[in-house]
């Protein structure tokens, strides 16, 4: 890989992140997730009706390593709201039980007890930005 | 951390995961479960507080560096401050 190459798709993640204010980089898509981890992101976002685009990175592993570099965050999946890493499965679950998901969203506040819910087959279709990266 | 030549050839176990975040964060202490390749880590130490989320988990991240992904396939963190661990 020449520089050249890893910084333009750099570049390309910066400006998908900063055009997309909610967007998910995950393995597989919303529809066919290939992770538990970014299936049960996926459930949560679509449980608050939350529209996101969403990138695969598994077609190609520069996405990832780039996406990495970008933000300083090691595994995948990772949740970007208004430009800002909000974190992978882990934190975004705990900021959805606790509500604080919700509000970072601009959504109603959960009750703060929420269960998170379970990854199924998912339904609604990704705003997908697959073919950009 | 064992030598990066054969660490890939030996699997990681909660035990080892444990015990290099409690040496890699100062005065921590870690709750690890885990199949040798799907780890569930419960840290907590005194330095998170203050640490935003992210901060927080990056910091047990740093410990393991790119064997996340790799020899560890898959790492789940609960982060907590002394005052909250009820376990």
């Amino acid at each position: 890989m020449t520089d050249d190459t890893s910084n333009s798709l750099r570049d390309e993640i910066r400006q998908a992140v900063a055009e997309n204010p909610v967007i998910l980089f995950m393995k597989g898509t919303p529809d066919q997730p290939a992770c538990g981890f970014s299936a049960r992101t996926v459930a949560i976002l679509q449980s608050l009706d939350q529209p996101f685009a969403a990138v695969n990175v598994l077609p190609d592993p520069r996405i990832r390593q780039e996406l990495s570099t970008v933000s300083d965050w090691p595994t995948i999946p990772q949740l970007f709201v208004n430009g800002e890493l909000v974190g992978g499965c882990d934190i975004v679950t705990e900021m959805y039980q606790s509500g604080e998901l919700q509000r970072a969203l601009g959504l109603d506040g959960g009750t703060g007890t929420e269960e998170p819910p379970q990854p199924e087959t998912p339904q609604v279709a990704s705003l997908s930005i697959e073919n950009r990266l | 951390m064992p030598p990066a030549r054969y660490a890939c050839l030996v699997s990681a176990t909660p035990e080892e995961l444990k015990q290099r975040i409690e040496a890699g964060i100062p005065g921590a202490t870690a709750e690890v479960t885990g199949d040798g390749h799907h780890f569930n880590a419960v840290v907590c130490a005194r330095e998170f507080a203050g640490l935003s989320r992210i901060a927080q988990h990056r910091r047990v991240y740093e410990v393991f560096g790119s064997e996340l992904g790799d020899r560890i396939h898959a790492l789940s963190i609960q982060t907590k401050l002394p005052q909250e661990n009820t376990v």
